[in-house]
């Protein structure tokens, strides 16, 4: 059994994942045209500019669409059956991740979620929102 | 049809499909290379433009380009996923416009199927942008396409059963080629009723592993006038791509193909009601749904209906992927190519039980990676 993936940080992708350790969602958000970004890059291609900030997210959104994975990669085998989403945050930006505290077949396009950072390494994962 | 005549298929050849060991991918694409230049009364010598794109290494062209001992003037080895041979294709017919080359040859081979099978995904550190999806166990490539289907399901009513509709009618197109790796009849409710893969799709949504390879000669007008076979003219081509990763596609239920498709249509002056046969690149049942409405064969979100009640299988109003496509004929990894193999077989006349009759304007979509590229080539006779 190999080791499952993980990322390794860089230059522009460490802020992100070192906020993740933290509990903490971060995207960029750029100081020209103000629109956020992500996935983390070194400049923004909404307007050429090379001045990103970094800004905590809500971690709140809505689930744009979503699988429920049955044939899973070697290295996750032992999870199926398990939801991998595209989450719009509230900011604007789509994001992969896995949902949890769900059955799947409770999950819908639209649902209300938010943040849950769980594993070793900390992922971001979401779950439906606790209001709702 | 406005579109000049300036280049021409002239060779197309197969390779052996399904299971090939102890064959290597650049025996196959050898092998096809040499079946599709015999076929235009040519020899690799004749070759001065060499495409090439996947197989075992690094700079495809230069490795098939070695094997066979071609030294091009023209050489491209662009990859951008499946669609990358049709790609080619207007490339080549762009390099022959403009005196580049002459002869053109595009090369495909894999063994995917007997030497390696398919992983689904990847382990271990993974660097760069790719690190953003590349951590949550997605299988590759399916579970992008089933995203996106669920998102077309969503946004527009489709129903299992309609993504169903395609690989019923592309398994009758496959039982009317004997080179076509899964020949027997399935129903809808066969393809309802195989395992998840990744919801909503199941086994029968998705393409074969298998390996294979193909050959494609592309000449100037010139050199058309002398060929053994009736010429098969490229009349339009277009590409494009919006994105790598799933989660950066713009909208899910958009290929690039609205993009290449457009811009073959406008080039060939000819629209989507004057094709008369159409090869559209079928990874997985929902790539066709997805394919036929940017291409504008029907309008946003009327692909379920369009394919619903048989309407694309032999003797259905609308004929596609007649070669019995990723879905039943062969797939190794790369599938555009045979789009363009089988295009030129149907305006040629030689398929025999699936020959769709007086057919004279195919059109090939190849789409690659995650929905992320398209391109497009709209081929006719004279």
């Amino acid at each position: 059994m190999t080791e499952r993936a993980f990322p390794v940080l860089d230059d522009v992708s460490a802020p992100f994942w070192e906020g993740v350790a933290e509990g903490v969602l971060r995207i960029q958000r750029c100081q020209e045209c103000a629109r956020h970004v992500f996935y983390p890059r070194a400049v923004c291609p909404y307007c050429t500019a090379s001045h990103l900030c970094w800004v905590d997210a809500s971690g709140r959104g809505r689930i744009h669409s979503y699988t429920v994975v049955h044939r899973a990669p070697p290295d996750y085998r032992d999870q199926v059956p398990y939801v991998v989403a595209l989450v719009e945050l509230d900011e604007g930006v789509r994001m992969m991740t896995r949902l949890v505290d769900v059955e799947p077949a409770r999950v819908r396009v639209d649902l209300p979620v938010e943040l849950a950072i769980r594993g070793d390494p900390r992922l971001p994962y979401f779950r439906p929102r606790s209001s709702e | 049809m406005t579109a000049e005549r300036v280049a021409a298929i002239a060779g197309v050849a197969e390779s052996d499909l399904g299971d090939v060991a102890p064959k290597t991918s650049i025996q196959l694409q050898a092998e096809a290379a040499r079946e599709a230049l015999t076929e235009a009364g040519l020899a690799f010598g004749d070759v001065d433009g060499l495409f090439s794109a996947g197989g075992d290494t690094f700079a495809a062209s230069m490795a098939i380009g070695e094997y066979l001992g071609i030294r091009p003037r023209f050489t491209d080895s662009t990859n951008i996923g499946g669609s990358s041979f049709l790609s080619h294709a207007g490339h080549a017919y762009q390099a022959i416009a403009s005196g580049l080359c002459d002869v053109a040859l595009i090369t495909y081979g894999s063994t995917q199927r007997s030497q390696t099978g398919r992983s689904l995904g990847r382990a271990g550190g993974i660097r760069g942008p790719q690190q953003f999806e590349g951590v949550w166990g997605l299988p590759a490539p399916v579970g992008a396409y089933a995203l996106a289907a669920t998102r077309h399901m969503h946004v527009y009513g489709t129903r299992p059963e309609q993504l169903a509709e395609v690989a019923v009618a592309t398994r009758k197109w496959a039982s009317l080629n004997e080179k076509a790796f899964m020949r027997d009849p399935i129903t809808i409710q066969d393809v309802l009723s195989s395992r998840w893969i990744s919801e909503p799709l199941h086994l029968l949504d998705c393409c074969l592993v298998t390996d294979g390879g193909g050959a494609v000669v592309i000449v100037s007008r010139e050199r058309a006038r002398h060929l053994p076979k009736p010429p098969v003219w490229i009349l339009g081509h277009g590409e494009s791509h919006t994105h790598l990763g799933i989660s950066s596609m713009p909208d899910l239920t958009t290929t690039p193909a609205v993009y290449s498709g457009a811009a073959a249509f406008a080039m060939a002056g000819v629209t989507p009601a004057d094709i008369d046969v159409a090869e559209v690149y079928d990874s997985f049942t929902i790539t066709v749904l997805l394919t036929l409405e940017a291409l504008g064969f029907c309008g946003r979100g009327e692909s379920g209906d369009f394919v619903t009640g048989q309407r694309t299988a032999p003797g259905g109003e609308f004929p596609l992927n007649t070669n019995g496509g990723g879905l039943s004929y062969c797939h190794p990894g790369m599938y555009g190519i045979f789009t363009l193999i089988e295009s030129t077989r149907q305006l040629r006349g030689e398929c025999g039980a699936r020959q769709v009759e007086g057919a004279r304007l195919a059109l090939a979509n190849g789409t690659g990676g995650v929905l992320s590229s398209a391109a497009t080539v709209i081929l006719g006779r004279d």
